[in-house]
């Protein structure tokens, strides 16, 4: 049980690391690219765009957040 | 070879070369102070690990995932890795994050060598598990980005070959100069991985969001592969943005914050 945890703890800060909101931002993006294609809203060539905007947008709301001056 | 052999071969390089110096600093500090025997052992031990995820992990990748659903699958966790490298990035050059420092990192190493206690068995314990742990831990990630751009590239033996020139680049260097590669720019190299993680994660990604079509077929950029240039000018234009806008504090920052950064 020890060793599942620091196995899934070690995973979780390889790739998560510091900020879990990358990580959120990044599959809210594919879920809404997934909606996108599944409403057939483009061809590939728009949805590819459209999933390389939604992703640049999202890493870019979340750092926003991060950076966001905090209250005292 | 076509531009995104390049850009495979590239991305591995600078990684590869990153995460040599950062583990290169650890065993040098347990060579000098304690035993070089033992510092070696632990090197060579993490290296066999390292070997043996690679090909257990790339086998089973490669065997059991449909392509779309490779693509999708590791392009995600490397476009999230590569994020979590580019929002450092940002963050160092913008002064809100403190920057690594291989030459305090050295000298914090050898202060914990010297301290721990004296080994009385043929090989120094303290010295064989940090040398370890430094090189496994950093090659982890080598291998995570050898394994994900090797296989969404169908080319493990370009993104390998990157990752093998840069281990040779750094030990001869490390040889030849005897110290710590501090003089060596890595914010400034981990600020270019971090780009080119984020356009191969973000175009891998995106193409293998077509796994939930009913052909599986993979979304196809316009241009194809060019359309790595197209995303890599966006993710550099975009964190320039971010550097130019966060260099003005929007508050006064604690000191704290922006130290010199001694640990990962």
């Amino acid at each position: 049980m020890k060793f599942l945890k620091s196995f899934g703890q070690f995973w979780y800060d390889f790739i998560i690391g510091d900020d879990w909101k990358i990580a959120v931002a990044v599959v809210l993006a594919l879920v809404a690219l997934y909606v996108a294609m599944t409403v057939e809203l483009f061809g590939d060539t728009g949805l590819t765009l459209l999933g390389g905007v939604l992703l640049v947008v999202a890493f870019a709301i979340s750092l926003a957040i991060d950076v966001r001056p905090k209250k005292r | 070879m076509d531009a995104a052999t390049w850009g495979l071969i590239i991305a591995t390089f600078v990684a590869c070369f990153v995460e040599m110096v950062e583990a290169t600093t650890i065993v040098m500090a347990m060579g000098y102070t304690r035993s070089w025997k033992s510092a070696l052992l632990g090197t060579l031990a993490a290296l066999g690990a390292l070997a043996v995820v690679t090909v257990f992990a790339g086998y089973a990748l490669a065997t059991f995932l449909p392509e779309s659903a490779l693509q999708l699958a590791i392009g995600g966790l490397l476009l999230i890795f590569g994020l979590q490298w580019l929002r450092k990035a940002i963050l160092r050059s913008s002064g809100r994050k403190a920057v690594h420092d291989e030459a305090a990192i050295y000298k914090e190493e050898v202060a914990a060598a010297k301290a721990a206690g004296k080994s009385t068995g043929s090989v120094d314990m303290f010295s064989f598990m940090v040398s370890f742990k430094g090189v496994f831990l950093e090659g982890m990630e080598v291998v995570f980005i050898v394994i994900t751009f090797g296989l969404n590239a169908d080319n493990i033996p370009g993104a390998s070959a990157g990752a093998l020139a840069a281990v040779a680049v750094v030990l001869v260097i490390a040889i030849a100069l005897r110290r710590p590669l501090s003089m060596i720019n890595e914010n400034l190299l981990k600020y270019g991985v971090g780009l080119l993680l984020a356009t191969f994660g973000t175009y891998w990604a995106v193409e293998g969001i077509g796994i939930f079509r009913g052909d599986h077929e993979s979304l196809d950029w316009p241009g194809h592969d060019l359309a790595l240039i197209g995303l890599l000018i966006a993710w550099l234009v975009l964190s320039r943005v971010f550097v130019a806008v966060l260099k003005t504090p929007a508050a006064p920052a604690a000191p704290a914050d922006v130290v010199v950064e001694a640990k990962k």
